[in-house]
């Protein structure tokens, strides 16, 4: 085995979700490709209904009971995830691929402390003693920066603040040192403050552990301040992936463009000024949808449009679904 | 120029909890914060969640008494304009535009309840304006028979403004008005504010957790800790010179989009603001990474930097001799 295929963690080949609705099969997720490695974090960003968050619930075998997944492929660490049985997903699910999720209050069970919760999953995977457990929950508390851990065993979810709760979330996600970390919008609900001190743990943490990140957000300063590698989501495709230097620098899809040019960035736009806006909305996902989903928005759409488009690919390891040669500055 | 909305000595405090065998606790949600807003401009409210702000913005509408202090529109107290005097120059956009608009009414009968309530024009006159108003925002007059849950997030913030703007207020308080929105549609509201602001000579009071939003839209900024006013300045100054310890952390935390950069130590460390069980001394100093002695057990108050339009509430710069303190 190579030294990449080793540090392969996670494989996705024309991932989709389709979910069943009264007016037909809408198409949340449409052939979704892209690889992980040990210790890289990928971000998928996107706008509400771009099919983020319902990818990572597709990886983690979470999807509501509507919907269904399709995939050429799905690995991880070089085991099928298509093909395994639901006890086996059950046994992979905290122990080597584990989530965290937007809203610590929903997220952790209110009616147990959080103790019980952290020592779970490693008692279940794990087999081990409770003082294990605990020994192991009240080192990662630690890790997490909460002081007088053993204390915080006790406690419930309501006695904590935001960000504490978050903490207690990804010392859950970590308890079985998983491969792969799914983080759907971990630090949205969150004070800037305790943004950043949530995402530098979490950086730190995957650092450390050698873990793949697969990070879901709306916010591209999360994502140009964590990522290594970015897939720009719109209408349930990836239209846009590359290094995120590459991404801010010289997008070359018209929507990562847009979205680029939508926030105001201190510094470097001029207080007052007009944000560039992206006029239209967002095409219905229910039912077939042929060319290119951003075309009925775009500033540069061509009848050619409504074509199918192919992924160009650079050597750079870029690539986009746009037919334009080169984007107008 | 004389203000359009003045706070003295706004104070506002709630009675929380007291279950069995337990005294109520005395939340302070503001504390006498002395606020000022010229007619035209655009004061942004920034902090983290629980500092009072969406108090203050009730304060601000009526919506709430003050415990002490008065709010002063155009020179005069709230409490002697009365609500409808008050609905006709002060109105809200409120964060979340799928609660604030009730669901069963027509988008034209929302945007023109503010005229019914007020008995202006008959059905037809009011219809009228409620289009209009609802074309400037950008619907199109054929939402005007829709119900809000037919129209997306970024049009109903649109219908939102409409009815806000309809009496033709003088002021407006945003409290969080993009929160919900996605970033294309931020962008399409933040323009729009902005656009309708020079067209009706409005001003706003902008209240928001995202620090780039408030740079681009507020002309000052108040910042906002455990209820107290800790620096407020023009907005260009206080971006660019930060000088309150908390601002400077704020600030630091933003994320701005720049690949390569990083996450940023904020050095705030673990204590989080309890606004039921305030620190003595400064509220801030048990986060301070500058914190001296005197910070644990004096409070310092709010003072005008000489040369600059801050007032800040420090002791680091408090013994400055660039600092007058406030005496008033």
């Amino acid at each position: 085995m190579s030294d990449s295929a080793k540090d392969l963690v996670l494989d996705v080949q024309d991932l989709s979700v389709d979910i069943a609705t009264p007016r037909g099969s809408l198409h949340a997720v449409r052939k979704l490709s892209f690889q992980l490695q040990r210790g890289e974090t990928l971000c998928l960003v996107g706008e509400s209904g771009c099919g983020k968050s319902m990818t990572s619930l597709a990886l983690m075998g979470l999807l509501p009971k509507a919907a269904r997944r399709s995939a050429a492929r799905l690995e991880l660490l070089g085991e099928d995830l298509m093909a395994a049985s639901p006890k086996r997903i059950n046994a992979l699910r905290g122990r080597q691929m584990a989530m965290i999720f937007q809203e610590p209050m929903t997220a952790l069970n209110p009616a147990y402390t959080v103790g019980e919760q952290l020592m779970e999953s490693y008692l279940h995977h794990r087999k081990s003693s409770v003082s294990e457990a605990r020994a192991r929950a009240i080192f990662l508390l630690g890790k997490v920066g909460m002081a007088s851990a053993e204390q915080r065993l006790t406690q419930y979810p309501h006695q904590l603040s935001g960000g504490l709760r978050q903490r207690v979330m990804i010392a859950m996600a970590l308890m079985c040192e998983p491969a792969l970390l799914v983080a759907d919008e971990p630090s949205t609900a969150l004070d800037v403050t305790i943004q950043a001190q949530i995402l530098r743990l979490l950086v730190d943490l995957q650092r450390e552990l050698g873990i793949a990140m697969l990070l879901v957000t709306h916010d591209l300063g999360v994502v140009a301040r964590m990522a290594q590698r970015v897939a720009v989501m719109y209408a349930g495709e990836v239209v846009e992936q590359g290094a995120v230097s590459d991404i801010f620098a010289t997008p070359h899809h018209p929507y990562t463009q847009a979205l680029l040019r939508c926030i105001p960035v201190p510094g470097r736009t001029a207080p007052g000024s007009a944000l560039g806006a992206i006029p239209g909305q967002v095409p219905s996902l229910v039912g077939e949808f042929q060319g290119c989903s951003f075309r009925d928005r775009c500033a540069y759409a061509q009848a050619a449009c409504a074509q199918p488009v192919p992924m160009k690919r650079a050597a750079s390891g870029h690539s986009w679904r746009c037919i334009l040669a080169e984007l107008p500055a | 120029m004389k203000p359009i909305l003045q706070t003295e000595g706004l104070s506002r405090s709630f009675s929380v909890g007291g279950g069995f065998l337990q005294a109520p606790r005395k939340l302070q949600a503001v504390d006498k914060v002395d606020l000022v807003l010229n007619p035209g401009d655009v004061l942004g409210i920034v902090g983290e969640s629980g500092c009072g702000k969406s108090t203050l913005a009730r304060l601000l509408l009526g919506l709430l008494k003050p415990s002490s202090g008065r709010v002063l529109l155009g020179g005069v107290d709230l409490q002697e304009l009365g609500p409808r005097e008050l609905s006709k120059r002060v109105q809200p956009v409120f964060q979340d535009p799928y609660s604030s608009l009730n669901p069963r009414r027509s988008i034209a009968d929302i945007v023109a309840l503010p005229l019914e309530v007020h008995g202006l024009g008959n059905r037809a006159q009011r219809r009228r304006q409620a289009i209009d108003m609802l074309e400037r925002v950008g619907l199109s007059s054929h939402h005007a028979d829709n119900r809000p849950g037919q129209l997306s997030g970024g049009q109903r913030q649109r219908v939102a403004i409409a009815r806000a703007l309809v009496m033709k207020p003088e002021l407006v308080i945003c409290d969080e008005p993009t929160s919900a929105l996605d970033m294309s549609v931020q962008a399409q509201i933040l323009n729009l504010l902005l656009e309708l602001r020079r067209e009706f000579n409005l001003s706003y009071v902008f209240i928001s957790h995202n620090l780039a939003v408030v740079e681009h839209v507020a002309t000052s900024v108040a910042v906002m800790y455990l209820g107290k006013v800790v620096e407020q300045a023009d907005s260009a100054e206080l971006f660019k010179q930060p000088r309150h310890p908390y601002t400077q952390a704020l600030l630091a935390s933003v994320l701005t989009p720049e690949p390569g950069l990083g996450i940023p130590d904020t050095g705030l460390g673990l204590a989080f603001p309890d606004p039921l069980h305030p620190p003595s001394g400064c509220p801030f100093h048990p986060r301070c990474p500058q914190r001296m002695d005197p910070c644990a057990s004096l409070i310092p108050t709010l003072g005008k930097v000489v040369g600059s339009s801050a007032w800040l509430s420090c002791h680091l710069h408090q013994s400055n001799p660039a600092i007058q303190a406030d005496l008033s």
